[in-house]
């Protein structure tokens, strides 16, 4: 049976990880590579890497990034972060990325998602959709930059039209719950997963364990992404998934690190 | 020396990146005297079937070659699919004709996503050299929207539950496939690489 993916987010700014990260352990707590294989050998199943700073200079850094985790963490993750062409997403690819999401320009210009899709296949193009809650009535608004400027277009009928345009998974972000550590957007998570036959990671407000599985039990997310719980030590990966697990979920069983690894 | 076929698709790299991480010494190469002579061959892929195929173009005939001649060769994803006689991903391909058997797109159900995107378990039908030593039921990281349905009466599979029972992996001879991602399946995906890399090792080394 397809488990549900447990992902960590890491939020990068000058080659660091930024957010509370409160694994003092490490040498090097701030490092996007060392905590990447923490993540990995914890049991993450995924890993996504955002670029907040998204300026050219960075672009140059964030690819010297992904060189680097891809030689050391041997799980799927995904490079997000003002990424506007099929030609940035290629060299994110070549890289070592083996996904890229896409946000602020997939609205202002649908046909990337199509044009990455059928040059990198579907399942390397993610779509990033900041969601808020209308306040005008029932629904949900697409934001952009970062959720700053609302647009006029429906959360869900976007999602519906990435996949068609060829979309191969949807990161859904509550911009409501984003931060708040009171729970995921469940009825969002739910309307966009029923409306797509693409998977959902459902993203915003991760709090408790209980708020995890309830988005995936009636959000029908077929993924959770969390960063402050997880930097911050709150929970454990590993903690995490016993817990999603015994709630009688699909989780990837904890494998130790050590047999097949190193020399 | 394990020889990654370099053409040209995907993220050969991640590939090349997990057999440094394991000590496996390797080439990417295109050069066809370099595939006959190697240990093993990895043909990797992260593509559309057709795309593929003609990316491959004349190397087809020398991966097909050595793997004849008794190369152990691993496809993974749509090298994997590769191995195979044809598909029906966005028309009509053919592949390399190794195993028999055809790609054909994952049925789709209600609450089924597609592409089959995440962790899911492996069930090998029988003792299969890819996963020895390994539990009857490992997580693999998988990524498509197509799978082989494999009609050769030589070929051992394993199998993945995903809306019904598919081909995870394929075994001929010499000849190995897997549609899951080894070089992204954490430990256990590459206890799957070291376990390629010891039986081509195994194998009884030809001059020249």
């Amino acid at each position: 049976m397809l488990t549900k993916r447990i992902i960590p987010c890491l939020d990068v700014k000058d080659n660091r990880v930024v957010k509370g990260v409160n694994f003092l352990n490490l040498r090097e707590a701030g490092d996007p590579v060392e905590l990447g294989k923490r993540y990995s050998d914890e049991g993450a199943d995924e890993l996504v890497f955002l670029d907040i700073t998204a300026t050219i200079r960075s672009k140059r850094t964030i690819v010297d990034m992904v060189q680097r985790v891809a030689h050391k963490v041997f799980i799927p993750f995904t490079v997000g972060g003002g990424i506007r062409t099929a030609d940035e997403i290629d060299v994110l690819l070549r890289a070592g990325a083996d996904k890229c999401s896409i946000n602020t320009a997939a609205v202002e210009n649908p046909d990337v998602l199509a044009e990455s899709a059928e040059r990198f296949g579907s399942q390397c193009v993610v779509l990033a959709i900041d969601a808020r809650r209308r306040t005008d009535g029932a629904g949900w608004i697409v934001t952009v930059k970062a959720g700053s400027e609302p647009t006029d277009m429906d959360a869900v009928r976007w999602a519906e039209r990435a996949e068609r345009l060829g979309a191969g998974e949807i990161l859904l972000t509550s911009m409501d719950a984003d931060g708040t550590q009171a729970g995921y957007d469940i009825e969002l998570t739910r309307a966009v997963a029923e409306a797509v036959s693409i998977p959902v990671i459902a993203s915003g407000g991760a709090g408790t364990l209980e708020s995890l599985a309830e988005v995936l039990e009636k959000g029908k997310a077929d993924a959770v992404l969390a960063a402050s719980i997880f930097h911050y030590g709150t929970y454990s990966i590993r903690q995490t998934k016993e817990y999603l697990a015994a709630r009688g979920l699909p989780i990837r069983p904890f494998v130790p690190v050590g047999p097949a690894a190193g020399n | 020396m394990i020889v990654v076929v370099d053409y040209n698709v995907g993220n050969v790299q991640s590939v090349r990146n997990a057999l440094d991480y394991l000590g496996i010494e390797d080439a990417l190469s295109a050069d066809p005297a370099v595939l006959l002579g190697a240990d093993g061959i990895i043909l990797p892929g992260v593509a559309a079937f057709g795309f593929a195929m003609r990316q491959l173009g004349d190397l087809g005939r020398v991966v097909r070659e050595a793997a004849l001649g008794g190369t152990p060769l691993l496809g993974i994803c749509v090298g994997h699919q590769l191995l195979f006689e044809r598909s029906d991903e966005l028309g009509e391909h053919a592949g390399l004709g190794l195993v028999a058997g055809r790609i054909v797109p994952i049925p789709r159900q209600a609450g089924l996503s597609i592409p089959h995107m995440g962790w899911n378990a492996v069930q090998p039908d029988g003792p299969m050299d890819l996963f020895e030593g390994l539990g009857p039921q490992e997580h693999f990281y998988f990524a498509h929207s197509f799978y082989a349905e494999v009609t050769d009466p030589e070929a051992r599979v394993a199998w993945v539950d995903y809306g019904g029972r598919r081909v995870a992996s394929v075994q001929k001879g010499n000849i190995y496939g897997v549609q899951f991602h080894p070089e992204k399946s954490a430990p256990v995906g590459l206890h799957v690489l070291r376990n390629f890399e010891a039986l081509c090792r195994r194998r009884p080394h030809v001059a020249g």
